[in-house]
């Protein structure tokens, strides 16, 4: 079937900001389907809140708005664009919920929009637990014995009757947020009700328990002619009952036979032709291990996570696919870009193995469990691909730079055999070292098999990756025995460790006997068509197939890694405009990375894609093969910048800001020179080794003080000091690692934060715009509202700004992108930090000052001036336009992580609010990360002591706008004391009227909780986690609480303003 | 022990020897399949093959032996990049290894099978040995590669006497060319009375018994080599019994019908081939094995239709013949190993013999 030709301007809802359980998989998804449909000729208009977005450029649709994603907002945008369609499956699970929202209010109809792709009804049927379950029945396709319930008491009678354990899944949430294993009724209890209240339609499946069972997924496409294929399928090395976004996951399945492959691929294909699926869809099944009982999980009726692995696990681009489908095509009639002779009706083969590892946040949050089970807690995920199972799970451990490159970790390493037997019956992100572990000390396969009924086979491989290193340790180190080990991907580092050798020499006897990598491409067809996919992966025994390109000049672009806390999709999204920009240049482009949830690792970015390890090591081989004329490592974020040592050492040019320069902004005594030499000021502050030596300097220059490690992103390890005694404990969490570099101890001044990315050549430096943060020092950058133009500081301040940006700028001999973060302290400027590399606020500034900042950069890193690419030198003029960043958390989805803000930063990922007018723009923020304020008017506030004066006009001001105050004890006696009518509420461990007690009746709209900095008061902590975990908004510093106010106050009625930032003025 | 794979173009890889210590020359083709490999060593259409899988980990979940498509392995030898070290299924008779040893069918693993995979696809099937033994000089043995040919295999395959498998309301005789059990299971399962007769029994025979349908299974080799049976499936054609085929013998009632069939460069051999049923548009995934195809443009039009073509390359999959009760397909329906897809097609048989497909 043809291409439809009444679908002429369709809507792409997009995801929203990067959360847990959904990253940045539907930022590769959605841009892949705008390029899509635009190749196809239709005006594409997005809606995506998130501005760290590559979708969200105003290149890739044709209007862009970056607008808080809820159903008024939509509908708006709807009444303005009159689109004729609407593609709701391309933006997670948002996007389905705002788009049934819509079909169900009768909303699309009314204003004759189609539903394109998969319809509203598939996605009802596919969403709604008991419809799904009653058509899984009609089509006789298992599902675990289960029952829908609206009540607690109606799960508790269902689980007496089929007895515990028993499965809690909340209808229409995020990455099962709120669901659970029950194995008693209290639990049930506590589950159900959690999960009935974060339902949006209050509903919860409860079902039979088959944690253990092989956990499968098939990723199937179906077009509107009824053709279905399976893409690929993928087997969870965790057992059901880790949520599939946090297990270790294989393609294809490893443990299946035919039979068994074939019976659930046949199922996958009858429920979607059931479902009539039109697109991408993903069946979850577990299976029985002893029998060929299977039973159907899960259907996601759009593109998802797993979409995105299996798209980079094939070479075969689902979200492309599924857009193509949507305007009417058929599989048949689509070509398959990898061959270029097959078509997409066509299943993809694979000959190697990849897996994927998701990215934990817990090295963020010290405190929280690290258990693992239906909640997915992972922020991000990498993917490796290798020829045998060891070598994909090495490389896979060694991508997620935890500073692990094998099976060791030093706290399971030390576990005695008791121990280890207990330890493997933990379900956790340190399972894995474990395993290995527990057989390094004998304990027998069969035996961990039946603990953590993690299939044989698996443990098997494990087990192999222990005999060989113990050879490693106790043999001579033979040529052969080294070719075994680079065949398992032992890193050079780590067979050294075991010899006893240096890594050098590892290194030098690998070259001499010719122990090298070969790159192998994906073809999605193994072998069998000639492709020309320029889609590589490394193995050693094997011949190389790569013939590197030496017409043009070739620049190598190193990528940014997973998706983590601190270093988000911003940095792909820089990453993709440079390798784009090198093309438009006429460079021969390569890109190396390992994170499948991008754009950058889709395979016709680049002009050759290397997914791989982004190790010293990893890269080497790729440098051996490509010979490139020049690294660029100021786009891919810490992980890149990391490797431009090794590149040097390799005989790389490090294209833009040198090494050495680098390296002069991280060391301190290098960085105090400069600054001296520039005349800028800095917090005062010394850098440390020993818990002794921090007392002491913290002593000289006066609490508070900021202590931190050097050459960290995200200000991992950063936190205020008020005392000896917290440094003594900051000092200990900072030192279980190791540290190469000393530590810094500065004076913390409560200040403005003000924050300028610039781009520098050797002429001077272009500010596309000043940013202030709502929040006051103290608060990581990432984590504050920030604020572009700045509406607090004075011009002269500004001026100051930019001058002490092109000193800095100067003195470092940046050339590209430098970062740098001020606090202005009663009208003085100081300078805190500086990056000679791309930031998080680069695609933010970008879109709303309309000057591609990482393009110009590139360019300027090639050596085209600023000047010669028709900018103006300096601060650019300011827009009209207000946009305002918001921090989004996912405090919700990690139990027990502190949620108090600091200097380390722990937000996920953010959202924009644009408007011309100041208090408009930030409501739509507020709106934009889900407050959607006044309900109730009801308000909890708990204020430490010495904030209370400052709280003051704040509580007088929620009071005016018609909020009930409701105050703990010492915060009641201080309101009351000042004439603002307040009401008490208890401490928690009351008998009655506690704050739980009022929390739970769902009538709170806010808690202000402003707690004293690194108390150890449960209390504090019990309180905040309740109020993340009831879904109420809190805030911990009064500054955001203020700024809420605000706009709450002057914010007018009626519909928000819209603004397509393609015509920003 | 180290072995030895060298091919008639020269090349010569070194790689480790596993399964049964033998030396063979036999046809290299590769398969695409990620899982079944038991299935496709006991596939007989192999025979006189060597098969190199392009999956790199074979043997992960041992054998069933309740898998296996005949009595025993037919494939020559077997070429894995690396063999497992541990069979891991609940139904698991025995490992993999053990299995080749047991049949005396010799590996050999460690060898970069993508490498090996893009030789065959740029020059096509070629001959090839794999030997533990270290010749000095290839001379030796070229000439025993390249006089290799794939002959007889039919008869190699086929059974010695008819027998029957199933009891029905359905009277099926089916012709073993080297017939995958899949074939007969298949229509056992939807209550034929399948009785299996040997390649080279006379049409007569099968007329006498006034079968309600006639199947004619997959099997090895030329099937312009098959000139007797090509002659009993003319008779066959003509007597209005129904008729359905499958790859080999797909290819034998074309010729039977003077069309043509010519060998391919490196043929289908996977579970992942998109096949579209010309009548309806639909495409399915499909197992397919073989090195020959008929040649369209030697189709009468007037005899036979399309009616299954691949969608890749675009070779015939399938005829209809006009004034015939015969059906033919190049694939698998049957899978065993790949997709269950088309399995459909063996109802429609049903109903081309009058009977109910879900009876």
């Amino acid at each position: 079937m043809p291409k439809r030709e009444d679908i002429k301007k369709v809507l792409v809802i997009g995801s929203g900001p990067i959360i847990i359980g959904q990253a940045a998989e539907f930022d590769y998804a959605g841009t892949q389907a705008c390029r899509a449909l635009k190749e196809e000729g239709v005006e594409v208009v997005l809606i995506n809140s998130n501005p760290a977005t590559i979708m969200t450029d105003k290149d890739i649709a044709d209007k862009v708005y970056i607008e808080p994603l809820t159903v008024p907002v939509v509908k708006h945008l709807i009444e303005v664009e009159k689109p004729d369609s609407i593609l709701p499956t391309l933006g997670g699970q948002n996007a389905l919920n705002i788009a049934m929202a819509l079909a169900d209010e009768g909303f699309l109809k009314a204003h004759d929009v189609e539903t394109i792709g998969t319809n509203t009804d598939t996605i009802k049927l596919a969403e709604d637990r008991l419809e799904f379950k009653n058509l899984m029945e009609r089509i006789h396709e298992p599902v675990a014995a289960s029952v829908v319930v609206n009540h607690v008491d109606d799960a508790l009678e269902f689980a007496a009757e089929i007895g515990y354990p028993v499965v809690v899944r909340p209808a229409y949430t995020l990455g099962g947020t709120g669901g659970g294993i029950a194995h008693n009724e209290k639990e049930l209890h506590d589950i159900c009700s959690n999960g009935l209240r974060l339902s949006r339609v209050s509903q919860c499946l409860i079902e039979r328990c088959i944690a253990g069972w092989k956990e499968i997924e098939y990723e199937v496409m179906r077009d509107s002619h009824g053709n279905c294929i399976t893409v690929c399928n993928m087997e969870n090395l965790d057992p059901v009952g880790v949520h599939t976004g946090d297990s270790i996951v294989v393609a294809p399945s490893q443990t299946l036979g035919d039979k068994e492959y074939q019976m659930l691929r046949s199922s996958a294909l009858n429920i979607i032709t059931a479902l009539n699926i039109k697109g991408g869809c993903n069946v979850q099944f577990a299976l029985d291990p002893d029998s060929f009982e299977y039973i159907v999980i899960e259907v996601n009726p759009r593109v998802s996570r797993s979409s995105a692995l299996a798209s980079k696990a094939t070479g075969y681009p689902i979200a492309k696919l599924a857009a193509k489908i949507a305007l009417g095509y058929t599989l048949d009639e689509i070509v398959n870009a990898v061959t270029g002779k097959t078509y997409a009706s066509y299943e993809p083969t694979l000959d190697y193995i990849v897996c994927k590892i998701p990215k934990w946040p817990f090295d963020k949050f010290v405190g929280a469990s690290r258990e693992l089970g239906t909640q997915m807690k992972a922020t991000g995920e990498v993917m490796s691909i290798c020829n045998n199972f060891e070598g994909a799970l090495m490389k896979a451990i060694r991508s997620l730079e935890q500073n692990v490159y094998d099976l060791h970790l030093k706290e399971i390493d030390c576990l005695d055999h008791d121990q280890l037997r207990k330890k493997l019956k933990d379900v956790d992100d340190h399972r894995i070292f474990a395993i290995a572990e527990a057989l390094r000390k004998g304990i027998s396969e069969e035996e961990i098999h039946d603990i953590t009924k993690i299939d044989i086979w698996f443990i098997d491989k494990i087990k192999h990756l222990v005999e060989v290193e113990n050879r490693i340790k106790s043999e001579p180190l033979t040529p052969e025995l080294l070719k075994t080990a680079k065949r398992l991907e032992f890193p050079d580092l780590v067979i050294a460790q075991y010899t006893g050798k240096t890594t050098e020499e590892i290194h030098q006897m690998r070259k001499d006997n010719n122990i090298v990598a070969a790159f192998k491409t994906v073809d999605t067809c193994a072998a069998e068509f000639d492709a020309s996919t320029p889609y590589y992966y490394s193995v050693y025994g094997g011949y190389n197939e790569v013939d590197p390109q030496d017409k043009k000049k070739k620049i190598m672009v190193l990528g940014s890694g997973p998706i983590r806390i601190g270093q988000g999709i911003e940095f792909d999204y820089c990453s993709v405009h440079c390798v784009w920009a090198l093309k438009e240049a006429g460079y021969d482009t390569i890109i190396v990375n390992n994170n499948p949830e991008t754009v950058s690792t889709d395979f016709d970015i680049a002009d050759r894609l290397y997914f791989e390890p982004l190790t010293a090591e990893d890269v080497e081989s790729i440098v051996d093969i490509e010979k490139p004329d020049g690294a660029i490592v100021q786009f891919g974020g810490q992980t890149a910048i990391k490797l431009t040592k090794a590149l040097m050492e390799m005989g790389v040019q490090i294209l833009g800001t040198s090494a050495d320069n680098v390296d002069a902004a991280e060391d301190r005594e290098r960085f105090d020179e400069i600054l001296e030499k520039c005349h800028i000021a800095r917090p005062r502050g010394s850098t440390v080794f020993t818990t002794e030596e921090a007392i002491q300097v913290a002593n000289e220059i006066g609490y508070p003080v900021l202590v931190r490690p050097s050459y960290v992103l995200g200000g991992a390890g950063m936190e205020i000091a008020l005392n000896d005694g917290d440094i003594k404990k900051f000092m200990k969490i900072v030192n279980r690692q190791y540290q190469e570099h000393p530590i810094l101890i500065d004076k913390y001044l409560a200040g403005k934060e003000v924050e300028v990315d610039a781009v520098c050549d050797e002429d001077g430096i272009l500010i596309p715009g000043v940013m202030e943060h709502v929040e006051r020092a103290g608060v990581h950058s990432g984590d504050s509202i920030s604020v572009y133009p700045t509406q607090k500081l004075k011009p002269e301040i500004k001026e100051v700004i930019a001058d002490y940006t092109a000193r800095l700028a100067k003195a470092l001999h940046v050339i590209g992108l430098i970062n740098i973060q001020f606090i202005v302290y009663e009208d003085q400027v100081y300078v805190i930090e500086v990056n000679p590399r791309s930031s998080r606020t680069i695609p933010y500034i970008s879109k709303v000052t309309d000057i591609p900042v990482v393009d110009v950069a590139t360019h300027v890193i090639m050596g085209k001036s600023i000047k010669e690419q028709g900018y103006e030198y300096g601060l650019q003029p300011e827009k009209e336009t207000i946009a305002i960043k918001m921090p989004i958390f996912s405090f919700e989805k990690i139990t027990g992580a502190e949620i108090s803000l600091g200097p380390e930063m722990k937000s996920t990922g953010e959202v924009l609010g644009i408007s011309k007018d100041f208090d408009e723009a930030i409501y739509k923020a507020f709106m934009g990360a889900g407050v959607n304020l006044p309900k109730r008017k009801n308000i909890i506030c708990t204020i430490k002591d010495s904030s209370k004066e400052e709280f003051l006009p704040i509580a007088k001001q929620y009071y005016m706008f018609g909020y009930d105050l409701y105050a703990t004890q010492g915060t009641y006696n201080f309101l009351k004391a000042h004439g603002v009518p307040v009401h008490i509420v208890n401490r928690i461990d009351a008998k009655s009227n506690t704050l739980f007690d009022l929390m739970l009746t769902d009538t709170v709209d806010l808690v202000i909780d402003i707690p004293t900095r690194n108390n150890n008061l449960k209390d504090g902590f019990m309180i905040r986690r309740f109020a993340v975990e009831a879904g109420i908004p809190i805030y911990t510093s009064l500054d955001t609480a203020q700024a809420l106010i605000n706009c709450l106050e002057k914010r007018h009625s009626g519909d928000v303003s819209l603004i397509d930032i393609t015509k920003l003025k | 022990m180290k072995a030895y794979l060298i091919l008639e173009d020269g090349h010569v890889f070194e790689g480790e020897h596993f399964g049964a210590e033998k030396e063979v020359v036999s046809e290299f083709v590769f398969n695409t399949s990620m899982t079944g490999y038991l299935e496709v060593l006991t596939d007989p259409s192999y025979a006189g093959q060597s098969v190199v899988m392009t999956y790199p980990l074979i043997g992960n979940y041992g054998v069933c032996l309740e898998d296996q498509e005949s009595r025993k392995p037919y494939v020559e030898g077997f070429v894995v990049n690396e063999l497992a070290r541990l069979g891991s299924n609940f139904r698991k008779n025995l490992d993999l290894e053990e299995y080749l040893l047991q049949h005396d069918i010799p590996g050999i693993q460690g060898i970069d099978t993508r490498y090996l995979t893009k030789l065959i696809r740029t020059d096509g099937c070629m001959n090839g040995m794999i030997t533990t033994k270290h010749y000095d000089s290839l001379d030796e043995v070229m000439e025993r590669i390249k006089s290799f040919k794939v002959t007889g295999v039919v008869e190699q395959t086929t059974c010695d006497k008819p027998y029957t498998i199933s009891d029905g309301d359905l009277k099926v005789a089916l012709y073993d060319f080297g017939a995958k059990n899949n074939i007969g299971k298949e229509l056992a399962n939807r209550g034929c009375a399948v009785t299996i007769y040997p390649a080279f029994t006379k049409a007569s025979v099968i007329l006498n018994e006034n079968y309600d349908g006639i199947m004619l299974s997959n099997g090895p080799g030329d099937p312009e080599e098959c000139e007797d049976i090509i002659h009993e499936m003319q008779i066959l054609a003509r007597s209005g019994k129904p008729i359905f085929a499958i790859c080999l013998g797909h290819q034998l009632m074309a010729l039977a019908h003077g069309f043509k069939t010519e060998k391919m460069v490196y043929g289908h051999h996977g579970a992942n081939h998109p096949v579209k049923d010309l009548n309806t548009n639909t495409v399915y995934i499909s197992t397919q094995n073989h090195n020959f195809v008929v040649v369209e443009d030697q189709i009468d039009s007037s005899i036979a239709k399309p009616w299954f073509k691949n969608v890749n390359d675009g070779t015939i999959e399938g005829l209809e013949y006009i004034n015939e009760n015969i059906r033919t397909v190049q694939f698998h329906p049957e899978a065993c190993a790949g997709p269950l897809d088309t399995g459909f097609l063996f109802d429609e048989f049903i109903e081309m013999m009058g009977g109910h497909p879900n009876a």
